[in-house]
């Protein structure tokens, strides 16, 4: 066990899995001198060379496009692109292509890539720049959606996005990469599609992925410590699949759900879980499921306004609020 | 200008049109004096202001940005020339698609330089009047701007106001572009899509040879200008830091447009002598010599050896120049620092041209929310 950062963790663990599997390689802008923009894949360039770290032309969809062809006929390509905004311009190669072509070829040729992207506003890149996309996978039949947020699932998950016969997108965060934590020793993978629970509790529970299942961590802590309130905290982790039961099973016992989300609103991930936990939870509510996201509008550029228009801690404590006392159980934690 | 080579040959070394070398010696061509045979002394100096006063506007940005001003800047430096030539030769009619480096342009378009600091500070969106400065807002994401023009270089085929001979009112569009961009999909089909509808776009592609940290190599195997032969369109290289170079070729490429003859690609070859923005560190993976290299063709140097060869400025212009630069810094330090900050629920403005009840109702929400601050604290 060693603490490090969770940009680190996916640095080791891409390093580690080059070594232990010929066929795995990285493609991306930017990825070998230069080390990556976010520099997760400094020195490989220099330890396994140009055949193995291909820096691209600016040509999103053209890498995209070939790392779906070297997949096919077995490599493992792990594609990085500098933000999830600019898998935009490859969404054709990813929507129609990797995630089709298992099925469109009568699951002749399986597609077992990687895509690694950083989400997540809040940097000043302005609106094109910060934007949280990932539903766009998470709604594609084909594709799995993992969004690790802590550097130990970071290295789990992408031990297994990397040995996972599928496409999968792998979701990182501007915000985490500088976050540490204590990552395992050893190659064990995580499981793509379990959720976990990071905080027991039983007055509410707080559902969230990437960043915000750290701004959870960080509101129930204050909700024990200022107003007894006990909050549990489910970690999705996987977008899709998603862990229906674990979330299902933590409301029955709560009773009451906030959902945060960095993205939009309205068909958001938010909206997705508070229909499973209405599908499986129903008879258990105590109040409707309430989620905290992002502004409906382009995010913007000047630091005060991505403050106003992002998701705050403080706004979750006001769900919180508004949820149980819809109820009457605030005072219930108090004491 | 395009250069064919059968297939199998080592193609011959690119030709650069040039007409003032780094020395500033006036190199004489058939071709390309008789575009630029219209300019005098008064034009050579103003371009000299221009190259000057667009050199200060981005030295002030970078050095805002570093004092905590500006939330980023992407410096033009060393590319001042193929920015004031190829602006200089646009009519006000013309249109021009820039990129997120083209400051220099934007101030020969009579665009406010506090404007584009606003910008970079956040406090607006781009507050310039794209339609009446005929220069549109700066496009970030790479290459999309490209397809951007084309259309609107389609607007104009169809208002018919191209090949009238009315020099008032012939017009084209100029796309702004880097070398890194010419490996993206859109600038490739806004090729394509430019040559079949003959539109009237001069492609004018900085080769600044470099893409952040990517050299131009990873782009291209062959000069840039000479991918346009295969579009079927011409394509020149042109020395970006001879300002009367580019000031001619862009000329011919316009009016060629205007004329109703089509697109041009036109690589101006030049070089980033900073970094790619003020988030970037280039000693981490380029060679200072190339820098210093590139030192030795500076744009404004050859320009000003130019007019003293040619008597065409003495000490006290030059000295003017410098003081109308120091003039313009302390004003742009001034006026930025005294930008209005935007209000929180800005955010909600230009989302819809008519918003939608649901932004209404989240603009509200915001607003109450934040009134019960201010009750709290008159309390
Ligand atoms: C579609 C897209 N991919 C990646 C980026 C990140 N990016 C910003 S600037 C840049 C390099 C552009 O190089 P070039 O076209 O040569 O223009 P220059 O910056 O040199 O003026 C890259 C890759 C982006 N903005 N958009
Ligand atoms: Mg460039």
């Amino acid at each position: 066990m060693a603490v490090m950062s969770y940009r680190q963790a996916l640095h080791d663990t891409l390093r580690a899995e080059m070594l232990r599997d010929p066929d795995v390689f990285l493609m991306g802008e930017e990825i070998g001198r230069f080390e990556g923009s976010y520099k997760i894949t400094a020195g490989l360039l220099d330890e396994f060379g140009p055949k193995r770290v291909r820096d691209t032309p600016i040509a999103e969809e053209g890498f995209t496009g070939a790392a779906v062809g070297a997949a096919m006929l077995g490599l493992r390509p792990v594609v990085e692109i500098m933000t999830i905004n600019f898998s935009l311009l490859a969404l054709d190669q990813i929507v129609n292509h990797a995630a089709k072509i298992y099925g469109m070829f009568g699951g002749q040729r399986s597609v077992p890539m990687v895509i690694r992207t950083p989400g997540g506003g809040g940097q000043q890149l302005a609106a094109t720049h910060s934007q949280n996309v990932e539903l766009f996978y998470a709604f594609t039949p084909g594709l799995k959606v993992v969004a690790p947020s802590s550097p130990a699932d970071a290295k789990a998950l992408l031990l297994a996005s990397i040995r996972d016969n599928d496409p999968v997108l792998f979701l990182e965060n501007l915000a985490l990469y500088n976050t540490k934590g204590e990552v395992p020793d050893g190659d064990t993978a995580g499981e793509i599609g379990r959720a976990a629970v990071t905080r027991e509790g039983t007055d509410i529970t707080l559902v969230a992925y990437s960043r915000m299942a750290h701004v959870a961590l960080q509101v129930a802590e204050k909700l024990a410590a200022d107003e007894g309130i006990s909050a549990e905290v489910v970690d999705l982790r996987s977008l899709r699949p998603l862990d229906r039961p674990t979330i299902i099973e933590s409301v029955r016992k709560t009773s009451c759900a906030v959902v945060l989300e960095d993205d939009w609103l309205t068909y958001g991930i938010g909206a997705e879980v508070a229909a499973s936990i209405s599908d499986g939870a129903f008879d258990y509510l105590d109040a409707p499921v309430r989620r905290v996201a992002m502004a409906e509008v382009p995010l913007p550029y000047a630091k005060s306004l991505e403050v106003a228009a992002l998701p705050s801690a403080n706004d979750v404590v006001t769900a919180v609020h508004q949820t149980l006392d819809a109820v009457g159980r605030r005072s219930v934690g108090a004491h | 200008m395009t250069v064919e080579t059968a297939a199998g040959d080592t193609p011959p070394e690119p030709e650069l049109v040039q007409l003032l070398t780094p020395e500033g010696q006036r190199v004489p061509s058939e071709h390309y004096d008789p575009l630029i045979a219209d300019i005098t002394g008064d034009d050579v100096r103003s371009m000299y202001r221009d190259l000057v006063l667009g050199r200060r506007v981005d030295s002030e940005a970078v050095a805002l940005q570093r004092q905590g001003e500006l939330g980023l800047w992407a410096s033009l430096l060393g590319q001042e020339a193929a920015q004031v030539g190829s602006a200089r030769a646009l009519r006000p009619q013309d249109h021009v698609f820039p990129t997120y480096r083209e400051h220099a342009v934007a101030l020969c378009r009579g665009v406010d330089p506090v404007k584009l600091l606003a910008l970079f500070r956040g406090v607006d969106q781009g507050s310039w009047d794209a339609v009446e400065t005929h220069f549109h807002l700066y496009t970030i994401v790479i290459g999309a701007q490209t397809l951007h023009a084309t259309g609107y270089a389609m607007g104009i085929q169809r208002d018919g106001a191209i090949g009238t001979g009315d020099p008032d009112r012939d017009a084209a569009v100029i796309a702004y572009f880097g070398d890194g961009a010419t490996s993206q999909g859109d600038v490739n089909e806004a090729f394509i899509w430019a040559s079949v509808t003959n539109a009237p776009v001069v492609f004018f592609c900085q080769n600044n040879q470099w893409a952040i940290s990517e050299p131009l190599e990873r782009q291209t195997r062959v000069p840039l200008y000479r991918r346009a032969a295969g579009f079927g369109f011409p394509g020149v290289r042109v020395d970006g830091n001879d300002v009367l170079a580019c000031l001619a070729v862009t000329r011919e490429a316009l009016q060629r447009a205007r004329d109703g003859e089509g697109p041009t690609l036109v690589e101006a070859f030049t070089y980033r002598m900073g970094a790619h923005t003020t988030t970037d560190d280039p000693t981490r993976y380029r060679l200072n010599a190339e820098l210093e290299h590139w030192k030795l063709k500076d744009p404004i140097e050859r320009v000003k050896a130019f007019m003293v060869r040619g008597d065409l400025a003495d000490q006290a212009f030059f000295d003017g120049v410098e003081e109308e630069a120091d003039e313009l810094a302390v004003h742009l330090r001034a006026a930025c620092r005294a930008l209005p900050d935007p209000t929180p629920t800005s955010i909600f403005d230009h989302v819809y041209v008519e918003p939608t009840p649901d932004l209404v109702a989240q603009r509200e929400s915001m607003t109450a929310h934040l009134d019960s601050f201010e009750e709290e604290a008159a309390r």
